[in-house]
């Protein structure tokens, strides 16, 4: 019972984790406050789904379609919708809460686009949802996959922004673009591939779900939020960070709804989540970015 | 910017003076319908699939006719649709509600999505005089409600009727020693699971079986299977789990990669979708759920092509049906009045016998009785009637098929 509480809030953290870590980038480091975030992740999904039920593709071989995409698409949407707030803008404060207004028009925006396309209703597929034997315990093996490709991103970034001069400059942006500037860092071009490298990874997270969720064009901001709060318990920007916040969130709420009641799950997480700001108002791997 | 605003003004006071004209003698030209119903937000998903197709389909189907015959005009006028979203807002609801019966000056209103905002915009269809003929609600205050708002209608029962009938499955499954005498229930913790799960709670202490494991979960939980673990583990023969859409597709998954198969294995709204079939496929066999379809009736298959030629797929096997005959018997009362009187209406909806796709529809007290299947199973690729038992009833079969 332990190993089967184990698996199962490993694979539900690991997924949290997959869905947060394009937002730590294009809030940590392009210090874009994405609000439609949650939608590119349904956007993805609905890729997916469109691909698999549609023209039969494999989600892991429409992984090589939508991200490359979702990749082009957010670069487009940093250049012309963003750029101009991050010129105008004086102070970083400035630009967080002038990007909530812009993304919350997108948000609407691609919702929209979504209902005209899909309409309200629920969608979902079933794919490689056979069991996994691990310990004597099942998990589903789509999951599991969602848990290995977030420990796999989430790993292969922290090592490319601490050991690559990329990710230097990178993580230069993300603690003080005026400083970086000086340093010969062009924080524009920086940003702009955070917040497009944000978008393939988000993408990555809708297509992944998409094989064990039930989704609808209204859901997104479901999981902005979930984004969110790993991301702030995590500490902005930070790769590590989000990852294990993201597991414990994951094990917090299997460990309630085995041990405790599944009723309190929300209780725990938001719990968790307060005593974190409390204690570690930066977030638990918060302070420089890494 | 002054220009501006005084055009825009000046604009729409035109607008408006046109439509106030339009609204006058509209009446002899078309018959406005208007409703306001979830088209974004958590409640789209199922308004999407259960009401708005059955909207769009019957509208279609009369304005090919030529519209409602109205005896008192001797001719038939059109019906125009005048739809708003309420976003899964009550109080969006109420306000658009107010706007069609106030400023579109509708001559009918079509009712919202769900068991909440039906109660919400109650005290306006009520106020005004306007038929509710509600189809996507289920509570146990339909009697009282029908009392005080002699114009609502509540098509699909109460959350008692539904837990009657299966606690009267279970307990001759139990009788044929079929099944222990040991239930697992989880809930959602939202307006339906609350709802049903406290009706089954006493339902199933009355019929002397134990609730080996009694549960409830909130909105939005993406991983059933700590619930679906405990329930395998309470030793129960049946599950039940009064869930949503996007946990009933969890649960059916979860439970087929845990191989979880109790006897009996019964689940909330959306067994009964189009999507259910299309993702589980041979794995729905057994499943049971509220609602159900009979084998032999011509009259839904006919409505089930229908349906699905127009929006490319079939309805819900649970309330469309019911949805679709309830338009029918507003279609049915207003050509018999012979006029947009509402009050008469009214009248004709409480005391007429109705043809409808589920067969002849007379309302006792403005609720069906024995007119509808309450609890469904697939079987063979078909979501059977197996509750309560009236003419075509099938026999339930248990233990539920293993899964492939």
């Amino acid at each position: 019972m332990l190993i089967g509480a184990l698996l199962s809030g490993l694979t539900l953290g690991g997924m949290y984790a997959l869905i947060a870590l394009g937002l730590t980038l294009q809030y940590g480091v392009a210090r874009i406050m994405n609000l439609s975030y949650g939608e590119t992740l349904v956007a993805a999904a609905f890729a997916a789904y469109w691909l698999f039920v549609g023209a039969d593709v494999d989600p892991l071989i429409g992984l090589i379609a939508v991200v490359p995409g979702a990749m082009v698409a957010s670069w487009v949407v940093y250049r012309i919708l963003l750029v101009p707030l991050v010129r105008r803008s004086t102070t970083r404060d400035a630009l967080e809460v002038d990007s909530i207004l812009a993304t919350f028009g997108l948000l609407f925006a691609l919702q929209g686009l979504m209902l005209v396309q899909f309409g309200g209703a629920y969608y979902s597929y079933s794919f490689l949802s056979v069991p996994v034997r691990i310990l004597g315990s099942v998990v589903a093996a789509n999951r599991l996959l969602a848990l290995v490709f977030a420990l796999a991103i989430g790993l292969g970034l922290y090592l490319l922004l601490t050991r690559t001069r990329i990710g230097t400059a990178v993580r230069a942006v993300a603690v003080d673009p005026v400083a970086a500037r000086l340093v010969a860092i062009d924080v524009g071009r920086v940003a702009a591939l955070a917040f497009a490298l944000g978008g393939g990874l988000v993408a990555a997270g809708g297509v992944l779900t998409s094989m064990f969720l039930t989704f609808n064009a209204n859901i997104g901001v479901v999981f902005t939020m979930k984004a969110l709060i790993v991301v702030i318990m995590g500490g902005v920007g930070n790769m590590m960070g989000c990852l294990v916040a993201g597991l414990i969130l994951g094990l917090t709420e299997t460990f309630v709804a085995t041990w405790v009641d599944p009723g309190l799950t929300l209780a725990a997480t938001y719990g968790i989540f307060l005593i974190v700001l409390l204690v570690r108002p930066q977030g638990l791997f918060g302070g420089a970015a890494r | 910017m002054t220009y501006w605003t005084k055009a825009l003004g000046a604009a729409l006071a035109l607008a408006l003076a046109a439509d106030g004209a339009a609204a006058q003698d509209a009446g002899a030209k078309s018959i406005k319908i208007g409703y306001a119903i979830s088209k974004t937000g958590p409640n789209a998903g199922g308004a999407n699939i259960t009401q708005i197709p059955n909207y769009q389909l019957w509208v279609k189907e009369v304005n090919d006719k030529g519209g409602l015959m109205l005896s008192s005009l001797g001719k038939r006028l059109p019906i125009e649709v005048i739809e708003y979203d309420d976003r899964s807002n009550s109080e969006e609801a109420v306000r658009a509600v107010e706007r069609l019966i106030t400023q579109d000056k509708v001559d009918l209103l079509f009712p919202p999505w769900g068991t909440g905002l039906n109660l919400a915009v109650g005290p306006v269809f009520n106020k005004y005089g306007y038929p509710q003929l509600a189809f996507s609600a289920v509570t146990d205050r339909a009697p009282e409600l029908a009392k005080r708002w002699p114009n609502s209608f509540w098509l699909l029962g109460t959350s008692a009727q539904y837990v009657e009938a299966l606690v009267a499955l279970l307990t001759k499954m139990r009788g044929e020693g079929k099944i222990n005498d040991t239930i697992a229930m989880i809930s959602i913790a939202d307006g339906f699971g609350i709802d049903l799960s406290a009706a089954a709670r006493s339902g199933f202490g009355k019929a002397g079986f134990k609730l080996a494991y009694d549960k409830s979960y909130p909105i939005g939980t993406q991983d059933l299977s700590p619930l679906i673990g405990e329930a395998a583990r309470s030793g129960a023969d049946t599950f039940v789990a009064f869930s949503y859409p996007p946990d009933t597709m969890a649960l059916t998954n979860q439970s087929k990669v845990a191989a979880f198969a109790p006897k009996v294995m019964f689940l909330g709204v959306g067994v009964g979708f189009p999507l259910y079939p299309q993702n589980f496929g041979a794995n729905t066999e057994g499943i049971m759920s509220l609602g159900g379809w009979s084998t032999d009736n011509v009259g839904t298959a006919e409505y089930r092509k229908r349906h699905l030629a127009m929006h490319g797929r079939d309805p819900d096997y649970w309330a469309s049906q019911v949805g679709y005959s309830s338009l029918q018997m507003l279609e049915q009362a207003i050509e018999r009045v012979g006029k947009i009187d509402r009050e008469a209406i009214i009248k004709e909806l409480q005391n007429g016998t109705f043809d409808t796709l589920l067969g002849k529809i007379k309302l006792v007290d403005n609720m069906p009785k024995d007119a509808l299947w309450l609890i469904g199973q697939w079987q063979n690729g078909f979501y059977t009637g197996v509750a309560p038992q009236r003419a075509g009833v099938k026999p339930v079969v248990v233990p539920k098929a293993a899964w492939k």
